[in-house]
């Protein structure tokens, strides 16, 4: 497997980055550098980063199954995601989430028919002095009002 | 980033250069007193540089408040282990923001402070653990990472001086828990974000078991003015026992929510009412949890009070992370306890069984409660759960969540009562049998 020239130049410096024999640390950001070229965690996927960190596939897995954002189901092309934690549930993260869901008739980490939105709800993303607060794949967006959800949701349908 | 305006009442230091134009780049950095003080650092002995920052009273700004300079006194000077620098830049307790100003506005201050911890301790070599949803954070530190290479204040034989210091950015991929220092430490050799018992602590062995100095991004940033203005100066900001300043992030029930730096012991009160802008009009202060989420809530009438690490300790809570979250009078308790623990229950990473079964059946006992269905005897059984899980795990994520779970339920109980006497239990039959059929 093979990836952009300017991944790969990335991931070779990644390597270069941890003491020597101690490739097993570039791991995770390797898995999540690769992930947002691949889409998602793929079997193919999880043997190549096993093999340039020196690892099994076992351990590779064993690492995906448990960070939030390292993902082996394919998500929509903009991952939608929105905070209700306590911060933005005062302000009204709540409600946020239940018109983003309804809107688009999918629940949490589900995808639209299209492919075009997924969706989650997630815990707090560093954003509470300006809740309530989301993030479209890694971008954020502060003091979220209904409208200007509903509208986001609408651009984004339109990108496919 | 939307950053508030300073508020005349702050002491600015650890944030003076975020509002210059391009306060991220090296330029204005070193045109603004930037590396003055590594370039300092680079020319002073260990035990000195140890020394100012045991005089400087700096304590921990991630949450613990463990003194700093005592911290860094505990690596083994004659280790021939190489020690290692990680900035614990996993910024993820509720409430918190302030870490993402810090890197965003002025990435180069990061870096001074892990150069002259680095020189510290001899270490060469660091990485900053960023969250993985602070991508663009992490984008800022490389590009700030790579101007510091170029002007030589990292690589080798940083300004002539011999010293070696490598830095580079690791990023996270979305767990509380690998912002507990060890199990930050387990996700950067590429493992499970699992914590590991202590002792031995990270100052002996820490990253791929070799003496390692974890502190906060924010510990890292104040480390410079320390040194330039000395450590007895920077004692005299704040109070006896806690130097300085520190950023207050203040979020929920206010007018003007932001971040704000005030000296260490700046009454609660005033950072409400005057740096964020009260509450909204026609509103009453219900609660305010201190210092991120983990932190017991405080009642309206305990606020009274100067923020520092004693008097909050005092008044059952705790400083944490200075993430401040207020909450008014139209807030639900009963739902604020079960958001609370829906978290740490997400969040807990199974390791120990008192936190992974314990927050499991908390938030199903507040989810009956929540919904009204729930029994009398659930109220006290949340409690008693709760106090169950306290001091018997490796990390304090148990803590975490128990702590901010027994203050709700003990200040607010009111709530849970009233939300129990919204479905009628008939004379003579059963609670429990009507109320799981509701």
């Amino acid at each position: 497997m093979t990836f952009s020239p300017e991944l790969e130049a990335r991931l070779a410096k990644m390597l270069e980055s941890y003491p020597k024999g101690r490739e097993r640390a570039a791991l995770i950001p390797m898995l999540m550098y690769t992930q947002d070229e691949v889409g998602h965690i793929s079997k193919e996927l999880a043997e190549e980063v096993a093999k340039r960190c020196g690892v099994t596939t076992l351990q590779v897995e064993e690492v995906v199954g448990f960070y939030t954002m390292l993902r082996t189901k394919k998500m929509g092309k903009t991952h939608l995601q929105i905070c209700t934690n306590i911060s933005c549930l005062l302000v009204g993260g709540d409600e946020l989430w239940q018109h983003a869901s309804k809107k688009l008739g999918i629940g949490h980490n589900q995808v639209t028919a299209d492919g075009s939105i997924s969706l989650e709800e997630v815990e707090c993303i560093g954003a509470c002095s300006w809740a309530p607060a989301i993030q479209t794949n890694y971008d954020f967006h502060h003091y979220v009002t209904l409208d200007q959800l509903d509208k986001l949701i609408d651009d984004l349908r339109r990108i496919q | 980033m939307p950053y508030n305006k300073p508020h005349p009442a702050e002491t600015i230091i650890i944030s003076r250069r975020f509002h210059l134009p391009n306060s991220a780049s090296i330029d204005t950095f070193l045109a603004h007193d930037g590396y003055k003080a590594a370039r300092k650092a680079l020319d002073m002995s260990q035990d000195d540089i140890i020394n100012e920052v045991k005089k400087s009273n700096l304590r921990g700004r991630g949450g613990a408040g463990f003194p700093t300079g005592m911290k860094w006194g505990f690596v083994p000077r004659q280790s021939p282990k190489p020690k290692y620098i990680v900035v614990n830049a996993d910024e993820s307790e509720p409430g918190t923001c302030k870490d993402r100003l810090l890197m965003e506005f002025d990435p180069h201050r990061l870096i001074e402070g892990c150069l002259i911890a680095a020189k510290a301790v001899g270490a060469h070599q660091g990485w900053v653990y960023i969250r993985g949803e602070y991508r663009y954070l992490i984008d800022i530190m490389d590009k700030a990472i790579a101007e510091a290479y170029k002007a030589n204040w990292l690589g080798k034989n940083v300004q002539g001086t011999g010293f070696d210091f490598d830095l580079s950015t690791h990023t996270g991929a979305g767990a509380y828990e690998c912002g507990e220092e060890s199990a930050l430490l387990e996700s950067l050799e590429g493992k499970r974000g699992q914590p590991r018992i202590r002792p031995p602590f990270p100052a002996v062995s820490g990253a791929f078991q070799c003496p390692t100095i974890l502190n906060n991004v924010e510990t890292f940033c104040a480390v410079p003015d320390i040194i330039l203005n000395g450590g007895d100066w920077y004692a005299s900001l704040g109070v006896p026992r806690a130097g300085g300043t520190r950023l207050l992030c203040i979020s929920g029930h206010v007018q003007s929510p932001g971040v704000f730096e005030v000296p260490i012991g700046f009454p609660m009160m005033r950072a409400i009412n005057e740096m964020a802008g009260g509450l909204r009009p026609g509103r009453k202060l219900k609660a305010v949890i201190p210092g991120g989420s983990s932190c017991p809530v405080l009642k309206a009438d305990e606020c009274d009070l100067p923020m520092d690490y004693d008097s909050l300790a005092k008044a059952g809570s705790m400083l944490g992370s200075g993430g401040m979250v207020i909450m008014d009078d139209s807030t639900d308790m009963v739902k604020a306890a079960l958001r609370i623990i829906k978290f740490y229950q997400h969040e807990s990473c199974g390791w120990c069984i008192p936190c992974r079964e314990g927050t499991l059946w908390l938030k199903k006992i507040l989810t009956r409660l929540d919904d009204g269905i729930g029994v009398r005897s659930d109220i006290d059984l949340v409690g008693e759960l709760a106090e169950n899980m306290l001091g018997r795990t490796f990390c304090p994520l148990g803590d975490a969540a128990a702590l901010p779970t027994i203050s709700i339920v003990k200040k607010f109980r009111a709530e849970f009562e009233a939300r129990l006497a919204q479905v009628q239990v008939p004379a003579g039959v059963s609670e429990s049998l009507v109320r799981i059929h509701v």
